[in-house]
């Protein structure tokens, strides 16, 4: 019932920070398409494995395209051929038999690479640090519903909350900009009356984080948008300017 | 202290309950408990290990209060803790809805839910701060869905009969993560909270009977570093991975609980795991995982399989769609079985309904091992537009994965191991049987007894992370504020460090044939098949004769390529399995000896005339809690006794 | 200064001097059209604006406007292929919705300059800035319409404009509503209705910066 299919995998591959990488071709016959683009790299650890070579290194966790983890930039594009997923939701049968795979780690000023296809994200985790939180300390909070928020505010919130940071937006972008996933936690903070407070500090803080970091300026490509395993839009990239804008000019 | 103070039995524990009615117990504690001051919590260090949703918030208001904390992770980001991935919501007593809920009914349904193994007092505190935890998620921005008038909105989940589920979505546990992980990050920026990511525990430093710090591997460079701190909390997750395939991450792990164990705490009620019913069936040997299909949907979708076995069988060949069966030929065996309850029995309920039908030759799908989650009706009763409102992004999810509409034709599911309820033993404070040392979340045993009901996951993480253990870890810290930094050097930290490497050491030269992965697969066969949704006694024994087999292998014939001194995933994942061996022997060890059934743990030779479970409460209402006796030895078997002053203890019914 | 310092405060120069060249653009596309229907109208709108304080003020904004928006565009892409780190792509794609224009940017700003300068020389030097310095044929520097029947009555320039044109036809479609956005002025409902204002704008101005090539290759060419 299984179909399968035979492709060649092109591979980079790179020792440490430091090293030079470079393409290693593999070829693996009999995949069944109904694998995931996951299991058959397990697959060809397996086989590195029982030939006693070193198996390609490469990020993943939940394996349900939620955790943001993957990370591989699959014929030219983060999180492969197929829209709103991650790699790990990737399915072989998106893939034609004898076809060439091409798998490339995140390339970003901001991403340094660790080892072959797993690359260091924790800039996300340092701009989130400087201000993608609002300032509240656990317990004295007021009830849950004691300030209603606007259906349509809370889910335009929510669209932008489901970011899964995982790097697609700066590994798609040609600027190597971290905008997307700046502008999805100010944006989704912006819009509830929780985090109206501290916005106007939040949004200054956050940019200027990133732009220390080294990422890119946006130029309004759109790559990112298109890309987003999690479908995020540019205008919460707008909304963010829009943020920025005005917190410089009341300062 | 307005403790019990009861001498401790022979081969009972005490659990340190305070005294007083149910409702006044965690209030009595607080009132009493001893606090550290402000000046002193500075000269205080506590490690926190783990970062999802109990070890993230955990660590979070640790740190609020002014702790030192250290706080430990193997993945990239805190935010990439398996809590995130959680679909449904996170229950509380709120009665928002009006429709008859309270802290006591949350309590009673849990404690029902868990089939009366959990402690009253643990979980009717779970009750009472399960609201605040709402408060707070909100405070921090967590996008709950809301009404038109701008109030939050709540589902229905298995278990009960009010709607108390609070959610984002299908990504209620993504939005509650982001919010401990934000409180966390803002702790990392002021400095409060030092952040160790890529890193893991590989042992756990005891210095005059109590926790003092860990030995950790950075998973990049292979360095094996030494870390200091007044307590050690952990809050690694659940073990659940022991099965191989199950839905817990890749990276989910038991090797921190082993590595409390080891050191004296008590592992409890190993065998209770929870089989989720609805998930993605198995479909290859290939297989990394199993995705999970939140339980909200059965909500609204209805879970039937063939009512004529020749329609099953032509379904399996691929002859019959399901949407050729008519209506009355359709076994809608949940709505059959349990009228009150429905589609929304608790979840082991609906697995084993699930096991029984495929069992009989009613199964569906190309293995026969399904059966299908049909929205067709709610379709036409809602309209598609509301399904997808409601599920999208879960159908999407089975879209992507299945190669299947699930708008046109019905879904396919089957239960999988999901979570883990048994886990290291904690008293009432949370705290392990090694003083200092605490634990928190799925990996600890409290609040679910032998099943857990859905979106209470969710619940008890963030309640002891945000609610419970900064309280009671002052009580132990109170007395800990004479005690200085000491160093890393001290021959506790040496020893500790030096068995960490010489089992690294041991991994690394046994250069024999077999991958990791392949022997994991072996292992999770043997507990799928044996220590799985149904289990018995000779089953149980031969399991455990091939779990030695298995660990022989593991010791002699594991390959794993590379160097330790690097970043080595191979030998990540061995150490990990190493130790999964030694859990599944507990779990089988424990599900042998607990001669009933009751919620996760069912034995075939325990059952009623229809084939539910048969609790056996003269002789199992007891927490097994099994100590360490040193390697190669059988550990020893401690008892903490269930006694049940509030609640009356009955056979569960989702009949009537 | 956040104007330099920050990714969004550089944006917003480029907004602001795209902004503003657009509007630039606009006005002289319509002025350009005058000149179809009656060379001497033209020719008094050249007169109007010759050399006065206002249009050298002008001018001078203009410039700035141009200089800046260059100088900007320049650092953003040093900035931003510095960013890319050190290795690249062996595959790279344009994904769907993704305009051609908003990865060319830079390229599509480099050949509008050099049509710039070849504009510059053909037109302005002879005549706003002869009109300045005083060096020159004083006579043709009010005489626009002299100039453009001079250089469009040769087929080869029509062409050369029609293809310039085209070029900043793209820089249009991205620019005009990148603006717009850079300053933070769409949410989910505008940002299709400024993308839809950004092509009809781009086509508006080179439609009519086309018609008056476009025009005198059809009279002088197959003499209409």
């Amino acid at each position: 019932m299984d179909k399968t299919i035979n492709v060649t995998l092109k591979v980079w591959r790179q020792a440490g920070p430091k090293a030079k990488g470079h393409f290693e071709t593999y070829k693996l016959d009999n995949i069944s398409t109904d694998a995931s683009f996951l299991e058959m790299m397990d697959i060809l650890n397996e086989k590195l494995i029982n030939e006693r070579k070193e198996p390609v290194a490469f990020d993943h966790d939940c394996r349900e395209g939620i955790c943001g983890m993957c990370s591989l930039y699959i014929n030219g594009h983060p999180h492969g051929p197929d829209s709103e997923i991650t790699t790990c939701q990737l399915h072989m049968r998106k893939f034609k038999d004898g076809e060439t795979i091409t798998i490339e780690p995140w390339r970003s000023a901001g991403f340094p690479v660790i080892k072959d296809l797993m690359v260091d994200r924790s800039a996300y985790d340092k701009i989130m640090q400087a201000g993608g939180f609002i300032s509240v300390t656990t317990g004295g909070v007021p009830d849950g519903n004691a300030i209603p928020i606007p259906k349509d505010k809370a889910d335009e919130a929510m669209d932008a909350a489901a970011c899964i940071g995982c790097g697609a937006c700066a590994a798609a972008c040609k600027n190597g900009s971290a905008m997307l996933f700046v502008s999805a936690k100010v944006s989704q903070l912006a819009l509830l009356p929780q985090g109206r407070v501290e916005a106007k500090r939040r949004v200054k803080a956050m940019l200027s984080k990133m732009d220390e970091l080294g990422f890119g300026n946006c130029t309004n490509t759109g790559a990112c948008a298109a890309e987003c395993p999690k479908a995020i839009s540019i205008t919460h990239i707008a909304r963010l300017n829009r943020e920025f804008i005005k917190a410089k000019l009341s300062d | 202290m307005a403790k019990k103070e009861q001498t401790a039995a022979v081969g009972t524990i005490d659990a340190k309950i305070p005294e007083g009615p149910l409702a006044e117990k965690w209030t009595n504690y607080k009132a009493h408990q001893k606090l550290v001051n402000p000046a002193n919590k500075r000269r205080l260090d506590i490690i926190v290990v783990g970062t999802g949703l109990a070890g993230a918030s955990a660590a979070a208001s640790l740190a609020e209060m002014g702790f030192n904390v250290l706080n430990f992770c193997i993945q990239d980001s805190p935010r990439r803790a398996h809590s995130i991935a959680a679909q449904g919501g996170i229950n509380a007593a709120k009665n928002y809805p009006n429709d008859g809920d309270s802290v006591y009914r949350l309590f009673y349904d849990t404690i029902k839910g868990g089939d009366y193994r959990a402690r009253e007092a643990n979980v009717y505190r779970l009750a009472e701060v399960s609201n605040n935890i709402i408060d707070q998620c909100v405070a921090q921005g967590v996008p709950f869905a809301r009404d038109y008038g701008g109030l939050l909105d709540n589902r229905s989940f298995g278990g009960a009969q009010v709607s108390r589920t609070f959610y984002a979505r299908g990504q209620t546990g993504q939005q509650l993560l982001l919010g401990a992980y934000s409180a966390l990050s803002r702790q990392v920026g002021r400095g409060q909270v030092k952040l160790y990511t890529r890193y893991e525990m590989l042992d756990i430093v005891v210095i005059e009977g109590r926790a003092r710090g860990i030995i950790a591997r950075n998973l990049v460079t292979g360095r094996i570093e030494r870390f200091f701190a007044h307590a050690v909390v952990v809050g690694s997750g659940g073990y659940g991975n022991t099965f191989f395939l199950s839905t817990n991450a890749m990276a989910s792990n038991g090797s921190a609980a082993m590595q409390m164990y080891r050191k004296g705490a008590y592992f409890a009620n190993p065998c209770y795991a929870q089989i989720h019913p609805t998930c993605i069936p198995v479909h290859g040997d290939y297989q990394s995982k199993l995705t999970l299909m939140s339980e909200s949907l059965r909500n609204d979708g209805r879970i039937w399989v063939p009512k004529k076995k020749e329609d099953a069988e032509a379904i399996r060949a691929g002859k019959l769609k399901p949407t050729d069966i008519k209506e009355e030929d359709r076994d809608y065996y949940l709505e059959r079985r349990y009228p009150a309850f429905g589609n929304l029995v608790p979840r082991d309920v609906a697995s084993r309904a699930a096991k029984e039908r495929c069992d009989a030759g009613y199964g569906v799908g190309s293995t026969g091992l399904a059966v299908y989650l049909d929205f067709a009706d709610a379709i036409n009763r809602l309209g598609e537009d509301v399904v997808r409102a409601r599920y999208g992004n879960l159908f999407q999810m089975y879209e992507k994965i299945v190669d299947d509409n699930p708008y046109k034709t019905p879904m396919m599911i089957y239960p999988a191991i999901h979570y883990t309820m048994g886990g290291i033993w904690v008293d009432y404070e949370l705290q392990t049987s090694v003083k200092g040392l605490f634990c928190i979340g799925e990996a600890n045993f409290s609040d679910h007894g032998a099943n857990r009901l859905g979106a209470s996951a969710l619940m008890q993480g963030l309640a002891d992370g945000y609610f419970v253990l900064p309280y009671t870890i002052q009580n132990y810290l109170a007395d800990q504020i004479q005690v200085p930094r000491m160093s890393v050097d001290l021959p506790e930290f040496i020893e500790a460090e030096k068995g960490v490497t010489d089992k690294i050491k041991r991994v690394m030269g046994i250069q024999g044939k077999r991958s990791v992965d392949s022997i994991h697969r072996e292992l999770g066969l043997v507990m799928w098949d044996f220590v799985g949704m149904a289990r018995n006694k000779a089953g149980l024994e031969e399991a455990l004769e091939k779990i030695k087999a298995i660990r022989k292998e593991f010791w002699t014939n594991v390959y794993v390529p590379g160097t330790d001194m690097e970043l080595n995933v191979e030998l990540e994942k061995a150490l990990r399995l190493s130790d999964f061996i030694e859990i599944a022997e507990l779990m089988a060890r424990d599900a042998l000896l607990r001669e009933e059934s009751c919620g996760g743990h069912f034995r075939e030779e325990h059952q009623t005339e229809d084939g539910e479970a048969l609790r056996d409460d003269e002789h199992f209402a007891y927490v097994s809690c099994w100590k360490y006796t040193g390697e190669g030895n059988e550990p020893e078997l401690l008892k903490e006794p269930l006694n049940y002053e509030f609640v009356q203890r009955q056979q569960r019914n989702y009949k009537a | 200064m956040w104007l330099i310092d920050s990714s969004v405060g550089r944006k917003f120069v480029m907004g602001i001097t795209g902004g503003f060249l657009v509007l630039f653009l606009l006005f002289h596309s319509i002025m350009n059209v005058v000149v179809v229907f009656s060379p001497e109208a033209y020719n008094a709108v050249c007169e109007f604006l010759g050399a006065n304080w206002y249009a050298i003020i002008g001018t001078l904004v203009l410039a700035a406007g141009v200089v800046i928006h260059f100088l900007y565009a320049a650092l953003l892409t040093v900035q931003n292929l510095r960013a890319r780190g050190r290795d690249r792509y062996a595959v790279t794609t344009r994904q769907e919705g993704v305009s051609w224009a908003s990865k060319n940017m830079f390229v599509l700003g480099i050949i509008i300059i050099g049509f710039l300068v070849l504009h510059l020389i053909q037109f302005w030097s002879k005549m706003q800035l002869v009109e300045l310095t005083g060096h020159g044929d004083h006579a043709l520097a009010a005489d626009g319409a002299y100039w453009i029947q001079h250089y469009f009555g040769q087929p080869v320039y029509c062409i050369v404009y029609i293809v310039l044109l085209c070029a900043l036809w793209f820089h249009l479609t991205h620019g005009v509503w990148s603006c717009l956005h850079s300053l933070g002025l769409d949410n989910k409902t505008w940002l299709p209705r400024i993308k839809a204002i950004a092509n009809v704008v781009a086509t508006i101005v080179v439609l009519l910066f086309m018609a008056v090539p476009v025009y005198y290759l059809i009279v002088n060419v197959f003499g209409i």
